[in-house]
């Protein structure tokens, strides 16, 4: 739980040094603050963990592994934003400390044990991002990105918190494990308000999560936030809305499942079509990755239709793989903006030439969001499926399996425009250091992962 | 005097206040959607949390439960932090349009 402390204390820290002009020390200070709580966190890996103030966080294995997974994106993504806040405003210690306190919501997020604290974890991280998708003042479309997310997230709380008070109002109490026991101890009788309850959940936390009916404000969120922003918003914030999905579900509503099951089954199904099939006809790389991360979060929601022990364990690689591959994607998607000025297919035109390094790391990132053998992709599909199968929901693998067929034709466009297609005025890019850095790391963790899967596969 | 208040309360009955909350809710969701002004939207959700705000204190009240109080507090204090951010948003928006209107932000298109 020193994590949380920590992650909480170190953006303050940094709006003190961003008082003093202290700009150098930003980035150094963040990054080994961030490793410090991930360290915090695996160190209580083997304690037995218990709830804590008084019943209100539970730092289990769950919390701890996804803990260390959002922090460790978060250090790659602020690895990636050397240089990019300084454009945008003077003041670049705000834009550190607002996406820290963001991450100290997520880290509630994933490690709540009451439903005060989901809803206080989503809001702290909510309201972080409000900000941060608009922080290009001038920028119209940053403007635009940022009320939509707003105005749309305060839609989904509202539904969030209607469900909280249904479950409060059947069951009497806010804590996980009495709601879990007012579910075991009335079988046959349990109250309609909390059906009810749980319908609202899902809304609110579908809205989260970008999962299709309620995915339409994803695509114009992520294409008008600066890049930095998008990259954190479509990895680590989505990794934290199906940790939180995911821990409120197999804590609580485990014995209804006949339930909500086929709810989430329909859902699951639309948000896989309409997310690939939407990104076949993008022209913009940005908008393209939007709508795979919708067709990802269907993915992510197998774990939940297919509730069991393993859930958690495949939900954990799934989200690493495709964590990591985001994280590659945007970092080039950023060089490549700051060369051309364009996010377009075509600015990726002859890459593989000019820059070999880049296309490379481009292209492992592109097959492990496929889901081509040898990559993280790969395994995180693997498990998802295998998990779907084991309950029988055999038509529901046949649709994700012509999904990912689908999806191999927009993530092939870029490979393709990068080796095959050359434009002769292109020059070669600037790679700096930090970014060579993350950017070679995650495409290393990505075939490490992809062919050796008992790194992490075991853990939860 | 606390008692009382209870006692109060509890004239009504319970399904009367859910009542009231779905439809308060109801009213804030189809502001929501058929609104084109910022402003009036942002409202709308505001109405769709104290819907939530009464029924969770209606619950509190019947179950004796003092948890259902304390989580109102907290609803309203981040909705607060939730309205300075939002309000920043729609400033910021005007002075870059001139326009609270949702229509004229319609740069981002599928």
């Amino acid at each position: 739980m020193n994590t949380l402390i920590l992650i909480s204390v170190l953006p303050i820290v940094l709006l003190y040094l961003g008082l003093y002009k202290a700009k150098n020390a930003l980035l150094p200070v963040t990054v080994i603050g961030l490793l410090v709580a991930a360290g915090l966190a695996v160190a209580e890996w083997n304690s037995n963990a218990q709830p804590i103030y008084h019943d209100m966080m539970l730092f289990d294995r769950f919390a701890i592994a996804f803990s260390v997974i959002t922090i460790v994106s978060t250090i790659l993504i602020v690895l990636l934003s050397k240089g990019f806040f300084e454009k945008i405003s003077e003041h670049v210690a705000e834009y550190y400390a607002i996406m820290l306190f963001s991450l100290a919501g997520i880290i509630v997020m994933v490690s709540y044990y009451n439903l005060t604290m989901l809803f206080i974890g989503i809001e702290i991280m909510s309201v972080s991002l409000y900000i941060l998708a608009g922080i290009r003042k001038r920028d119209v479309a940053s403007n635009e990105a940022a009320l939509k997310y707003f105005l749309m997230g305060a839609f989904s709380t509202g539904f969030l918190l209607f469900g909280i008070a249904l479950l409060y109002g059947a069951s009497g109490s806010f804590n996980l494990a009495a709601i879990r026991d007012y579910t075991l101890s009335h079988p046959r009788n349990i109250d309609p308000m909390f059906y009810t309850g749980v319908l609202m959940i899902i809304v609110g936390l579908c809205f989260k999560l970008g999962a299709a009916p309620f995915h339409f404000w994803t695509p114009d969120v992520y294409e008008g936030s600066p890049s930095i922003i998008t990259a954190f918003m479509s990895t680590v914030v989505k990794t934290a809305g199906i940790a939180a999905f995911l821990r409120l579900f197999s804590a609580c509503f485990a014995s209804i499942a006949d339930f909500w099951m086929p709810v989430l089954l329909v859902i699951t199904v639309v948000t896989l079509f309409i997310g690939n099939i939407t990104a076949l006809y993008q022209h913009s790389f940005k908008r393209m990755l939007a709508y795979s991360s919708i067709s990802h979060a269907g993915y992510l929601l197998f774990a939940i239709v297919a509730l069991g022990s393993g859930s958690a364990n495949s939900v954990f690689m799934y989200a690493t793989a495709y964590s990591i591959a985001s994280i590659i994607a945007f970092g080039v998607l950023i060089l490549i903006q700051q060369q051309t000025g364009s996010d377009d297919f075509e600015s990726f035109n002859g890459l593989g030439k000019s820059n070999p390094f880049l296309a490379v790391v481009l292209t492992i990132a592109m097959l492990s969001l496929a889901g081509i053998p040898l990559t993280a992709g790969f395994i995180g599909k693997f498990f998802m499926f295998s998990g779907a199968v084991s309950r029988y929901h055999i038509g529901l693998v046949v649709v994700a399996v012509i999904n990912a067929i689908i999806s191999i034709y927009y993530y092939f466009k870029v490979i393709i425009a990068m080796y095959f297609r050359n434009t002769a005025d292109r020059v070669a890019l600037a790679v700096p250091g930090y970014f060579g850095f993350v950017l070679g790391l995650s495409a290393l963790a990505t075939i490490l992962i992809g062919i050796f899967p008992g790194i992490i596969s075991d853990l939860i | 005097m606390g008692n009382n208040i209870t006692q109060t309360i509890q004239t009504v009955p319970l399904n009367h206040y859910i009542l009231l909350s779905a439809i308060i809710f109801s009213i804030g969701v189809v502001g929501v959607l058929i609104r084109r002004n910022a402003i009036v939207v942002f409202m709308s959700v505001e109405l769709m949390l104290n819907a939530v705000n009464l029924l969770l204190t209606a619950f509190s009240v019947y179950k004796g439960d003092a948890s259902g109080q304390v989580f109102v507090f907290f609803v309203m204090a981040l909705a607060a932090a939730e309205v300075a951010v939002g309000l920043a948003i729609i400033v910021m928006i005007y002075r870059n349009t001139h326009s609270t209107d949702i229509n004229v932000l319609s740069r981002l298109k599928w």
